[in-house]
């Protein structure tokens, strides 16, 4: 188990790594000048040398890369050039309203995937069943984002019960949720679609399995069967959708956050590359490429923790 | 009910390719004409699905949005299929090797990257083009190929048929191209299927918020970007380009959920996507 966990520490280390010197490749090599490329054709040339001076362009390549590195450490990300702020104070702002509309709509995706997955895979062949595939086969092929358009239309501009947009902030808990939940709803669409359709394969897997047919055998009837043993066998592909799911979902909620002009980290960086702001891009690519790195490490975990059979 | 899929999903998938190439030679107006005073017409007897808040027409701006969505899909599968099989033939040629300890880490690192994120990174440096969306969704693409033909060329290695290819005398690259790939073909071809229909999708969301086709380039998802403001005073515009998407995606997806079944029935349970 140890093994395991030092084994994975170190590849999730060295990926972050290679990802970092990537980023740091596109954003800070491939321009040539990086001060001129942000300023424009027409820029003065003092400009350009006061934000060479700011951005530390002076310096190799290699001590910039590791006066960046250094900095994520310490927590300073350098001051956008546009915003003339902390580009750590810009993303710890926006973080508070992407992340929890991923978490958000990661659980609603599953709230209505597992119920949905089990019920079709019980009625296996059955009129439910395929009631259930067709709808889900619908909902992956909707764009998230359209379908948020006509949630707002008709929860927003026709029924009034929440704001079309924009996001009151968290002093006020129970709007800032409202203000969250068409995007959540929207974001969680297609996500519920696939996950129920794994929740579905992974369970009728199970079902076929001979301590299945050993424990109804038994007397144990077929829903005890699937709470006992099936579903937690299926466990290990769900969770693994589930952790690909939230870079999806940090991924869509960039998008997402254009519908419902939400100021999270994807209005950010919609912004921050029309100005071409690299500094704002680069720490806030980065910090989301981390993230999804950091889950599909944890769910690698929490697959050891359902299968006992990994933790060796 | 497992034809039935084929069937629905290839009469769709085909009726938008057919669609998408008529769209050459005929559509029933100029899609660039601009007519202020027929703006957000509803849909009538001359315009089929009304038009746009330029006087446009919607059905042959939606004709000629087929044929964006459609190559961009198609481009980044060829690239995915074309850097990928190559890279898990390989790495299931040398498995358990250094060579194959790259590759796969080498997946991992860009699955590690949405392929919204690609986009931004390539839309930072040289401004959004759907050369962007069509690299950004192929780099997406490649992981995916990769890893499907190394594990399905990894069960065929063990098999004998390949063995008496090795005892022949034939090298990992002959067998791999002449034995393997032509095994794994059928795999390749539900994925990409399926991937084509991640790419349409993926391609609407990036132009929907500006990082893939630009003006005067039709497409789906900037059809969409500008109906947003205007959907309380015409719906349709919104309502046609989305339920586009919608068909062609759902056409692919069928079509992929088909052909597995056709190919392999015992794997006819649930795709795993």
């Amino acid at each position: 188990m140890l093994m395991r966990f030092m084994q994975r520490l170190f590849s999730l280390i060295v990926t972050l790594i290679v990802a970092s010197i990537l980023i740091f490749c596109v954003i800070e090599v491939l321009p040539g000048d990086p001060a001129a490329f942000m300023l424009g054709m027409n820029a003065e040339p003092e400009a350009v040398a006061a934000l060479r001076a700011q951005m530390g362009l002076d310096a190799g390549l290699v001590a910039r890369y590791f006066t960046w590195i250094g900095g994520w450490l310490t927590g300073d990300f350098g001051t956008s050039y546009t915003y003339r702020v902390p580009v750590a104070e810009l993303i710890a702002d926006r973080v508070w309203v992407s992340l929890p509309l991923a978490l958000y709509a990661l659980g609603l995706s599953t709230v209505i995937a597992f119920p949905i997955g089990i019920v079709a895979a019980m009625r296996r062949g059955r009129a439910a069943d395929y009631g259930i595939m067709g709808a889900t086969q619908l909902g992956i092929a909707i764009p998230n984002f359209w379908f948020a358009m006509f949630l707002v239309v008709i929860f927003a501009i026709n029924l009034r019960w929440v704001q079309a947009g924009g996001f009151p902030g968290w002093h006020d808990p129970v709007a800032a949720i409202r203000a969250l939940t068409l995007p959540a709803i929207s974001l969680a669409l297609p996500q519920a679609s696939i996950l129920a359709r794994i929740m579905r394969s992974a369970l009728i897997d199970t079902l076929d399995e001979d301590y299945v047919r050993t424990a109804r055998a038994k007397g144990l009837s077929r829903s005890g069967v699937v709470r006992a043993h099936a579903l937690r066998n299926a466990m290990i592909p769900v969770l693994t959708i589930i952790g690909l799911q939230f870079s999806f979902l940090l991924a869509g909620a960039i998008i997402i956050e254009n519908v419902f002009y939400l100021p999270g980290l994807g209005r950010l960086l919609f912004q921050a590359i029309n100005q071409r702001d690299l500094i704002v891009v680069e720490s806030t690519v980065m910090l989301l490429v981390m993230a999804v790195v950091v889950v599909t490490f944890l769910v690698d975990l929490a697959y050891a923790i359902v299968d006992p059979r990994l933790r060796r | 009910m497992r034809a039935r899929n084929l069937i629905l999903g290839g009469t769709l998938s085909g009726a938008f390719a057919l669609v998408a190439l008529l769209s050459f030679v005929w559509t029933p107006h100029d899609v660039g004409a601009i007519s202020i005073p027929d703006r957000m017409l509803r849909p009538s007897a001359d315009h089929w699905l009304g038009t746009d808040q330029l006087g446009r027409d919607i059905f042959s701006m939606l004709m000629v949005g087929a044929r964006t969505s459609l190559a961009v899909a198609l481009a980044s599968v060829g690239i995915g299929m074309g850097l990928g099989v190559p890279l898990g033939l390989t790495a299931a040629a040398r498995r358990g090797g250094l060579l194959d300890d790259v590759i796969m880490r080498g997946n991992d690192l860009i699955f590690a990257f949405p392929s919204i994120l690609i986009a931004i990174l390539i839309t930072a440096l040289t401004g959004p083009s759907v050369w962007n969306a069509i690299l950004a969704i192929g780099i997406f693409n490649i992981p995916v190929f990769a890893r499907l033909s190394r594990g399905a060329a990894l069960s065929l290695w063990s098999r004998e048929y390949i063995m008496a290819a090795r005892v022949a005398g034939k090298g990992a690259a002959r067998i791999s191209a002449e034995h393997i790939l032509p095994n794994i073909a059928n795999l390749l071809i539900v994925q990409g299927t399926i991937q084509f229909s991640v790419g349409i999708l993926v391609e609407a969301a990036l132009s929907y918020v500006g990082l893939g086709a630009q003006p005067p380039l039709p497409s789906w998802g900037r059809m969409l970007a500008d109906a947003q403001t205007l959907i309380s005073l015409a719906p349709h515009m919104a309502l046609f380009p989305g339920l586009a998407i919608v068909l062609s995606v759902l056409g692919l997806n069928l079509m992929g959920d088909g052909l597995r079944d056709a190919f392999d029935p015992k794997l006819s349970r649930g795709r795993a996507q």
